[in-house]
């Protein structure tokens, strides 16, 4: 008989309705601020740059090669390459991003920086809470805002950290066995001098593949 | 004629009839004044807008609209005097105004008496008449209709 | 008791006691309309909230439950944090409209398209005044026009939907304008039709005298309500209907469809006017559910007989909030009509019933003599007949659908 769905139909709601009071289980929603889901270890907000140490500013890894600021597809990033040069982390002198911000409103999220640092510098935050009230000043992250440590890193994607440090860890090992090995040639050549004096001298490590991140 | 937007007309027309309602309940006139709005404002008024719509109308024509303005006036004036006239001259006038004993009261039984018992025959002769004129008109847009095909 | 069923009446006619002779008729009239302008449009605020948190409990979500006193810490430093329920959310909303820019289109017609909002409120406002919302408590007791005056003041607010999409100049606003338009003249026909039986059982129009009809007692302690007849049970759900349609509540609310026209007729009204128009729909359905409680449900009197002592004017609110709670649920529930299935259902469906209602009300009229279970039983197959009837061909029509090609 016509209008048995419609009962069938208010039935259902009246279920609903009444059955949400009993069982709060039922309902869908989290009370954001108060309530908080746990967020899947693969989300990614906005990109930081990592760094190695206490201070921020000396243990930047990122070496301002400037692969991502071509590569970002919506040309968020800006990098002014230093004039003079200092060690990264396996000793060897390294320029060092001037200046580096992000446009966290033209940013995409979309983790193209991250795929092709060779230098494990840049990684994707979970922080989603940005939003400021400073519309012009607030939203071009600066690189003091934008360098996390380590630590930071291995706290929010411990999967993704431990890979890239190990990664790093065998770079440096690598890095380490061939100064002693060139250090050793170098003394049985007779000619004994110190590595830091004439980094010129240095043969460029074989170029590392790009991080075997899982994805 | 004055304005040049025919829905800006049509709108003033709902508001004459408002007007004219507002008379009829002035002279006591309840159920006529009501009944004017509900079906003169809630109903013909909405069907001329709506065909003005449907006709693409509403844009308001560019240049002198009517080219006697005085002749409307002339019209009206001599609706009026028609009007008037036959009022004058009303017999039911003499007898209203002549006899005040006489029971005038626009109660609604009385008009529903009247109407389904002394004038039956009008009623349906209008019914019919109404009648006639939807089935015209339905017939004049299924022409249509077929012509389209 | 009576004192305090009385308690308005009597307050009013205090007030209006201690003033001179000559004020006095002005200062009545000036009570009962502020009381009809506070009430209502609070009622609205209240309703808002409570449909959100309904909305929400039938999809299993909690609805507004945050928004309650704004702290100010630098004023009152001792003021906790008070949420209330969310039931602060109707404030909330009533200052963000007020203090949102008004954006007026480039070419809108400027004056029709400010007063749109006005000729819908105004006759909405007016139509409460014939509405007997306790003993004694009509602001305006029209013995001889009541229901003619409540829909004549109805009938403006079809106008002002006209007015507010014409003159917006926009494609999607005519659109919700041409639809509210068909769907408004089309449900006023079964909407009249099916009060007209009641007032052709009550033979009056007045909306008091109708109440009064209705405080006979059936079997010793029910009141005789009209929805207690079959054709007052028929003339209720079919009212019903109707009322939903002309008040644009889902599922009829074609006319504002969100998915296909933005927001119909007032897609193009921003700020206190597009606040204006959400008070204006709500208050025309308060007060058609008004006038659908004081026909079929016995207006301010009690179901039963032994709860007479309770304020008449509580019995008025209780229903009307059941009534804007079953709208309510039913809007959580059904899912919008398609143009053609509305403007089928109320020529073929709608219409017809109203006039076999009409017949059968008739009957029941002169059938007075005979037994009342005999009456009842008549009446009520009549109905369910026709009914069954004209149900089966609807459902032939609109059988679930089967996809050739997807499935």
């Amino acid at each position: 008989m016509l209008g048995s769905g419609i009962l069938k139909g208010l039935a259902e709601t009246a279920k609903n309705f009444v059955g949400s009071y009993i069982d709060e289980s039922g309902l869908t929603t989290i009370e954001y601020p108060d309530e908080r889901q746990t967020l899947a270890e693969n989300t990614r907000q906005f990109p930081f740059l990592v760094f190695d140490g206490d201070d921020a500013m000396k243990g930047l890894r990122c070496v301002s090669c400037q692969i991502c600021e071509k590569e970002c597809p919506p040309q968020c990033i800006f990098i002014v390459k230093s004039k003079d040069k200092k060690p990264d982390h396996v000793g060897k002198p390294q320029f060092y991003p001037a200046t580096f911000d992000i446009d966290l409103s033209v940013c995409m999220s979309c983790q193209i920086c991250v795929e092709v640092c060779p230098f494990e510098a840049i990684k994707m935050d979970t922080e989603f809470e940005l939003s400021t009230s400073d519309r012009f000043g607030q939203l071009l992250l600066h690189k003091g805002q934008l360098a996390k440590p380590n630590s930071h890193f291995q706290e929010i994607h411990p999967t993704d950290a431990a890979v890239s440090d190990a990664a790093l860890a065998a770079d440096k090992a690598k890095a380490e066995a061939k100064a002693a090995a060139d250090a050793k040639a170098k003394a049985e050549a007779g000619i004994p001098r110190p590595l830091a004096s004439s980094p010129e001298a240095v043969t460029i490590p074989p170029a590392l593949g790009p991080p075997n991140l899982p994805m | 004629m004055s304005l040049r937007n025919l829905v800006h007309s049509a709108l003033c027309l709902a508001v004459s009839l408002v007007g004219l309602a507002l008379i009829y309940l002035g002279l006591d006139a309840e159920f006529i004044g009501w009944i004017q709005i509900l079906v003169y404002v809630g109903a013909v008024s909405i069907l001329i807008v709506f065909a003005i719509l449907l006709t693409r109308g509403t844009e308001a024509p560019a240049g002198r609209i009517t080219f006697a303005p005085w002749s409307g006036l002339i019209i009206a004036g001599a609706v009026f005097a028609t009007l008037a006239w036959t009022v004058i001259k009303s017999k039911a006038l003499t007898e209203i105004t002549g006899n005040p004993s006489l029971d005038v009261s626009f109660v609604v039984k009385n008009i529903g008496g009247k109407l389904v018992a002394e004038y039956v025959l009008p009623l349906q002769v209008m019914g019919l008449l109404l009648t006639a004129a939807l089935i015209g008109a339905v017939i004049i847009a299924l022409h249509e209709r077929k012509g389209l095909k | 008791m009576e004192q305090i069923d009385q308690i308005f009446v009597h307050l009013k006619h205090g007030v209006v006691a201690f003033l001179p002779e000559g004020l006095q008729p002005l200062v009545s009239i000036l009570i009962s309309v502020t009381a009809i302008v506070l009430v209502f449009p609070l009622l609205f605020a209240l309703t808002t909230v409570l449909e959100r948190k309904g909305l929400g409990r039938i999809q299993n979500r909690p609805g507004p439950n945050r928004v309650g006193l704004p702290r100010l810490p630098t004023l009152f430093p001792w003021l906790p944090k008070l949420r209330l329920a969310g039931f602060g959310q109707f404030a909330a909303d009533g200052i963000k409209s007020l203090t949102k820019e008004d954006i007026v289109p480039r070419e809108a017609d400027r004056v029709v398209h400010f007063l749109a909002p006005f000729v819908l409120l105004v006759p909405v406002l007016l139509a409460f005044s014939v509405l007997p919302v306790g003993r004694n408590m009509a602001a305006l007791d029209l013995r001889e026009t009541g229901l003619l005056f409540f829909f004549a003041a109805g009938a403006a607010t079809e106008l002002s939907v006209f007015m507010a999409g014409w003159s917006s100049h926009n494609k999607y606003s005519l659109l919700g304008a041409m639809r509210a338009i068909a769907q408004m003249i089309s449900y006023e026909i079964p909407l009249i039709l099916s009060s007209l039986t009641v007032v052709m059982m009550a033979g009056s129009l007045s909306l008091v005298t109708i109440v009064e009809r209705q405080s006979g007692v059936n079997f010793g302690f029910l009141h005789g309500w009209h929805v207690f007849t079959p054709w007052g049970f028929a003339g209720f759900w079919l009212f019903l209907i109707a009322a939903c349609a002309e008040a644009n509540r889902t599922p009829f609310d074609l006319p504002e469809a969100e998915s296909e026209l933005v927001a119909g007729y007032f897609t193009e009204y921003s700020g206190f006017k597009f606040a204006l128009f959400f008070l204006g729909e709500y208050l025309g359905l308060f007060a058609i559910s008004g006038l659908g409680i004081t026909l079929f449900l016995g207006g301010w009197l009690s179901p039963f007989t032994f709860l007479n002592w309770m304020p008449s004017w509580f019995w008025f609110f209780f229903k009307l909030f059941l009534m804007i709670a079953f709208f309510i649920w039913l809007r959580g529930t059904l899912p919008r009509l398609r143009l053609d299935q509305l403007m089928n259902f109320a020529w073929k469906f709608l219409l017809p019933m109203t006039l076999i209602n009409l017949v059968v009300a008739a009957l029941w009229h002169f059938t007075n003599s005979w037994n009342p279970a005999l009456r009842w039983l008549l009446g009520a197959i009549l109905l369910t007949f026709s009914y069954w009837i004209l149900g089966r061909g609807f459902e032939a029509k609109f059988r679930p659908r089967t996809y050739r090609y997807a499935s």
